[in-house]
């Protein structure tokens, strides 16, 4: 199968690599996948308090088009609020990247690794006030 | 000499023609072109000749006693339904019982399937860790309604070579048919239908530097004659096996490949595993978790030319994506349609989770010293940058056992 040019560059030149302190409270991981089905991702966003994602990191396990649909969305993610994160769907991805049917899968990893980032980021954040 | 980019280590897939096969086939592209049934004039007698010739030549590759024992057909997977099928359905009143391994070919397979569903009773060997069958549990699943054996020579993906010669034994003891889908074996380990008891093998022109579209089925005429029922009906070409107008200028080239294997084999084999292992040492000195699927390279139960490997926590495909200027193919979900791991590393007890990171690498005979080192360093390099890239080599780094992390799957 031939891949697009975007995956191609994405593959080549992943963005936003990396890792962030995931004991931080103003940081959300997200890990989704499995090994035994070939990609795992795991995307990380740090918030302001403002609700804002100043950074997002991510590290893949998987083929370049979920390395690319991945780094795709760690800069998609950069400057946005979390309400706003959260309307990133996976078929916008599949449309930046021109992924075909059989790769639609790595788009919908991606948008589950988001929803799941920020969802970490919303139970600390609501267990620090139960503490607080 | 400067490296021509893309690097083919793909060998197993197909190999490219070689030019002393391709002279002797062009004239009959044009002016050799009769239909070698045509028994009324030159042009069909030419064509005839050159087929009886080409038989020859392939019939004297696998030490066939008589050329009359090859059946040419359009490949290895119509050999290997035609072997099948076409004993299935003669010695349907003899029996009704095949046996063979899980990790034979989809040609294989897939016609077990078909014949199982026509009433057919198959047994599916189970392999050892490497990807060899045991010689014992072939003797055991034989029973008296057993009629065929089919077990290939060496298999497609991880390069191990089976013991024909002592199930050929075996089957001959027990009065059962023996077929060897012989496709990845020849001109790389021995064999010699004779000497080994084979009653019936496919072969193909175009993994050995000859054509695709054109193959063979060796079908044994003594000790015993063996029938099978055509599949394809029509002008009875090949003795009534196989009808359909011969593949003139692909049969002649197929019998020049096995020609040319014939004389050369021996030395090629000792050069592409020479090759084969020297890709494999710089691989495992720079880099830690890389593990060998199949035989151990030095077990001589290994096909010369095979390197099939696991780089844990980095995924097949996205491995050669980062080396698309080497051709080689994984055992990774990604690169099939079906999103299913490959089903002969399953067979071998290949955790998932590996068999989702292994690449094939198949060298030939146009590999070069500077393309093996070329292809080393660049795999050593490419794997260590996407294992940074990859959290699962950052977990397992950290001491967290990803075999106890709840995944889901999806």
């Amino acid at each position: 199968m031939a891949y697009s040019d975007k995956v191609i560059e994405h593959a080549e030149n992943p963005r936003n690599v990396g890792t962030l302190d995931k004991e931080d409270p103003s940081v959300g991981t997200g890990l989704v996948g499995a090994p035994a089905c070939g990609d795992v991702m795991r995307l990380q966003i740090k918030v302001t308090d403002g609700g804002v994602i100043e950074d997002a990191k991510f590290k893949t396990f998987g083929c370049g088009s979920a390395i690319a649909s991945s780094s795709l969305a760690t800069e998609w993610l950069k400057g946005r609020t979390l309400d706003e994160a959260e309307t990133i769907k996976n078929t916008d991805i599949v449309a930046e990247l021109n992924l075909p049917p059989v790769k639609i899968h790595c788009s919908v990893l991606a948008e589950d690794a988001i929803k799941s980032a920020i969802d970490d980021y919303r139970k600390k954040q609501a267990s620090r006030r139960a503490q607080g | 000499m400067a490296l021509k980019l893309p690097i083919y280590m793909d060998y197993h897939a197909t190999t490219p023609v070689d030019p002393r096969v391709l002279e002797t086939m062009i004239p009959y592209f044009t002016e050799k072109f009769g239909n070698a049934a045509s028994r009324s004039h030159r042009f069909g007698w030419e064509g005839e000749e050159a087929v009886g010739y080409a038989r020859e030549q392939v019939a004297t590759l696998i030490n066939a006693e008589k050329p009359e024992e090859i059946v040419f057909t359009s490949g290895a997977s119509e050999s290997n339904n035609l072997a099948l099928k076409g004993v299935a359905e003669f010695y349907k009143d003899k029996g009704s019982h095949i046996i063979t391994t899980k990790v034979e070919h989809k040609a294989v397979l897939d016609t077990c399937k078909r014949l199982e569903k026509q009433g057919l009773t198959v047994t599916y060997l189970d392999v050892d860790k490497t990807g060899l069958v045991s010689v014992d549990d072939v003797r055991n699943a034989i029973t008296d309604k057993t009629i065929l054996v089919s077990v290939m020579l060496a298999n497609n993906e991880v390069g191990a070579v089976q013991p024909i010669g002592e199930i050929g034994k075996l089957c001959k003891e027990r009065g059962v048919l023996f077929h060897v889908d012989a496709v990845q074996g020849i001109g790389k380990t021995e064999f010699d239908v004779r000497a080994m008891g084979v009653d019936l093998a496919s072969i193909t022109a175009h993994k050995i530097y000859g054509p695709k579209g054109v193959g063979a089925l060796y079908v044994r005429r003594s000790k015993p004659r063996v029938r099978i029922s055509a599949q394809v009906d029509g002008g009875g070409h090949e003795r009534g096996m196989r009808s359909g107008t011969l593949n003139v200028t692909g049969i002649v080239g197929f019998g020049k490949a096995c020609e040319v294997l014939t004389q050369t084999w021996r030395d090629e084999v000792r050069k592409i595993e020479a090759q084969r292992n020297r890709l494999a040492e710089r691989i495992f000195k720079n880099l830690d978790e890389v593990y060998l699927n199949g035989p151990a390279l030095d077990s001589g139960k290994r096909l010369p030319n095979n390197l099939n490997v696991s780089f844990a926590y980095v995924e097949g495909e996205g491995l050669m994506m980062a080396i698309k200027d080497v051709a080689v193919s994984s055992g990774s979900a990604c690169t099939s349609a079906s999103l299913e791991p490959s089903y002969v590393l399953r067979a071998l007890g290949v955790d998932e989770e590996l068999a989702h990171t292994s690449i094939r690498f198949g060298l030939g005979r146009f590999t070069t010293d500077e393309e093996v080192d070329f292809v080393a360093d660049l795999v050593v390099g490419k794997v260590k940058k996407l294992r940074d890239l990859s959290p699962l080599y950052e977990m397992a780094k950290e001491g967290i056992d990803i075999k106890n992390i709840q995944w889901a799957a999806h």
